[in-house]
């Protein structure tokens, strides 16, 4: 960590003794308001909000606020309701899968490209370019291509293979896995970026003493070079659980949360309960418990950044 | 030896072969998008969806951009939408991108009591899930007056983008010696003067990443723009969804597929031009600064 220059409250200028005027006085406020108007909307819109949801979380809330406070029954209701209850587990299934899934392709890809490829830009960019696609654009195409009256399915019938079937976003066991392919094809390439960054940056000299050493390539990877890469997975993993915490508007251009709520998630519903349905204390009482999932991700993750530091 | 040849050869041809069958996998949807926007609904309805066009025909193109009937809306096409969303990006990557910079100047080189709290309050803003904001920004847009419009909309997305762009500059300040700015300040230069001569000057990457990562993401974003804007306000985003899934006669897959490049090509034209920065922008946040 850089330690940047720190001006204490005056603007360094050496002055010579004679009164501080009134411009040298302004001046050293300017840093302070130039930031205050973020600090305010930091305050107002960050913190402020989060204490305004948890406080409509506690109250009996419809469609428009009411300050009428029902205590935990809105938490109460919320793990009584079938919906939620499917959401979350979705939001498991899902948030496990595709973290294991862009973990693992993430870093097979790096590896893979990292052995001195020819065309390696060209790979590269092929396999990020879905980050910049909206994810509506993304759950529209793997829509269609997993529509088994058209897509896929009816493209391996055509090559002759009658009896192909791959109809999971229309059965409801397994809309939830097709909202894993589309989100792991959006994401993937991410994580790949990630894991070739992190190999770029480990030491040769270990890498070539255990060459000298005669180890091989596997040992070498498995050994050395993965375990170095700790940092990565761990950003990779924090990353991704954001990601498929906050998931909304891919599974609800992918699949709607259909069939019937078989592929539903914390966000869709959060949004249509508060939105469509007119449950808003509801509505706030499952944004809360997205909230602490993702708080109870990121401590660790903060505590071991400020523990780095620390080290520094 | 040959052997040893013949293995290495084979471990190479393995190696490629993988890497062109994922290539492929992230090639697909892409292809597939472009090939049906370019066929006639005729075509797909005697076929599928996956097959290479007979004839090339633009008709979906028109029909997405202008001609398709989108919900209730009067105007027809994706249009509207698009033009709603270059309204709201300018100003919003704009905005967002100078008070993060201004930012993060401060919190390099000027420094004040409680500058690292302030940061790391900030911080928090980059992970906060938008829902556990979006009803208290939903009432406080409606006091404002600006609920259901493009300014409402471009204010939601400098407030939540702040985080993000002063999280770049700082990092990428935090790096360039202090000394710079000593020496500026005992020629007598001031706050301003030393961030237009000195600190502007060497800004232009991170001016570059930070501008790229706004525009993909209030571009791509579709929670705000469906909760905040109404019909007259729409971004492309919630425009696009709304014709993919207003189900009134056939499903057109052309005209959705053409839809969805539309609603694609500004952020892909931007990563195809500028994808070293876009991809700095995406592990700045996960790489320590």
């Amino acid at each position: 960590m850089t330690q940047s220059l720190s001006s204490k409250s005056t603007s360094g200028t050496t002055r010579r003794t004679r009164h501080v005027s009134l411009g040298d006085r302004l001046a050293s406020w300017i840093p302070k308001l130039v930031v205050s108007p973020t600090l305010l909307i930091t305050l107002i819109f960050v913190y402020g909000f989060v204490i305004w949801t948890a406080v409509l979380s506690f109250t009996n809330s419809r469609i428009l606020p009411r300050y009428d406070f029902v205590g935990w029954d809105n938490y109460v209701r919320l793990f009584a309701n079938e919906r939620w209850m499917v959401a979350l587990k979705n939001l498991g299934v899902y948030a496990f899968l595709f973290i294991a899934i862009c973990l693992i392709i993430g870093l097979l890809m790096a590896i893979l490209l990292d052995q001195r490829i020819r065309a390696e830009g060209a790979l590269r960019t092929i396999y990020l370019y879905p980050m910049a696609l909206s994810f509506i654009v993304t759950g529209t195409v793997w829509k269609w291509m997993l529509n088994p009256q058209v897509g896929l399915e009816q493209f391996m019938i055509s090559l002759g293979w009658e009896s192909f079937r791959f109809d999971w976003i229309v059965n409801p066991d397994f809309s939830i896995y097709t909202v894993v392919i589309a989100a792991v094809w959006q994401s993937s390439g991410f994580v790949m970026a990630l894991f070739l960054a992190g190999l770029r940056g480990v030491d040769d000299s270990i890498i070539k003493a255990a060459q000298i050493d005669g180890a091989s390539p596997i040992t070498i990877y498995t050994r050395i070079i993965i375990p170095s890469l700790r940092p990565v997975f761990f950003s990779a993993f924090i990353m991704l659980a954001h990601i498929a915490i906050k998931s909304f508007d891919l599974a609800l251009a992918l699949t709607g949360g259909g069939p019937g709520i078989s592929s539903d998630l914390p966000a869709i519903f959060m949004f249509q309960f508060s939105f469509n349905r007119g449950q808003m204390g509801i509505g706030a009482a499952s944004a809360m418990i997205m909230l602490l999932g993702i708080v109870a991700i990121l401590v660790p993750f903060l505590y071991s950044e400020l523990r780095v530091k620390k080290d520094d | 030896m040959t052997n040893k040849r013949y293995a290495e050869i084979t471990g190479r041809s393995i190696l490629y072969a993988i890497l062109a069958i994922m290539a492929l996998y992230y090639l697909l949807p892409l292809m597939l998008m472009i090939t049906t926007s370019f066929r006639s609904m005729d075509e797909i309805r005697l076929g599928q969806l996956i097959a290479w066009p007979e004839t090339w025909t633009a008709e979906a193109w028109r029909l997405a951009w202008s001609e398709a009937q989108i919900g209730a809306r009067s105007e027809r096409g994706l249009k509207p939408y698009f033009i709603n969303s270059i309204i709201m990006v300018i100003p919003a990557v704009t905005i967002s991108t100078v008070i993060g910079a201004l930012n993060g100047y401060v919190l390099s080189f000027w420094k004040f009591k409680g500058a690292n709290l302030f940061f790391g309050m900030m911080l928090f803003g980059c992970f906060l899930p938008f829902q556990a904001i979006l009803l208290p920004q939903a009432m406080v847009l409606g006091k404002l007056g600006i609920s259901g419009s493009i300014v409402g909309l471009i204010f939601t997305h400098v407030v939540y983008g702040i985080a993000f762009t002063t999280l770049f500059f700082r990092n990428y300040y935090v790096t360039i010696p202090g000394e710079l700015i000593k020496a500026a300040q005992l020629d007598g230069a001031g706050f301003w003067r030393i961030f237009w001569r000195i600190i502007l000057p060497l800004s232009t990457p991170i001016l570059v990443v930070s501008v790229i990562w706004q525009f993909t993401q209030i571009w791509n974003d579709f929670l705000f723009g469906v909760s905040f804007s109404d019909p007259s306000s729409q971004p492309v985003t919630v425009g696009l969804n709304n014709l993919v899934n207003s189900s009134t006669g056939e499903r057109r897959y052309n005209v959705d597929m053409a839809g969805a490049i539309i609603a694609a090509l500004p952020t892909l034209a931007v990563y195809v031009i500028a994808g070293k920065y876009f991809v700095r922008g995406l592990t700045a946040g996960s790489v320590k600064g």
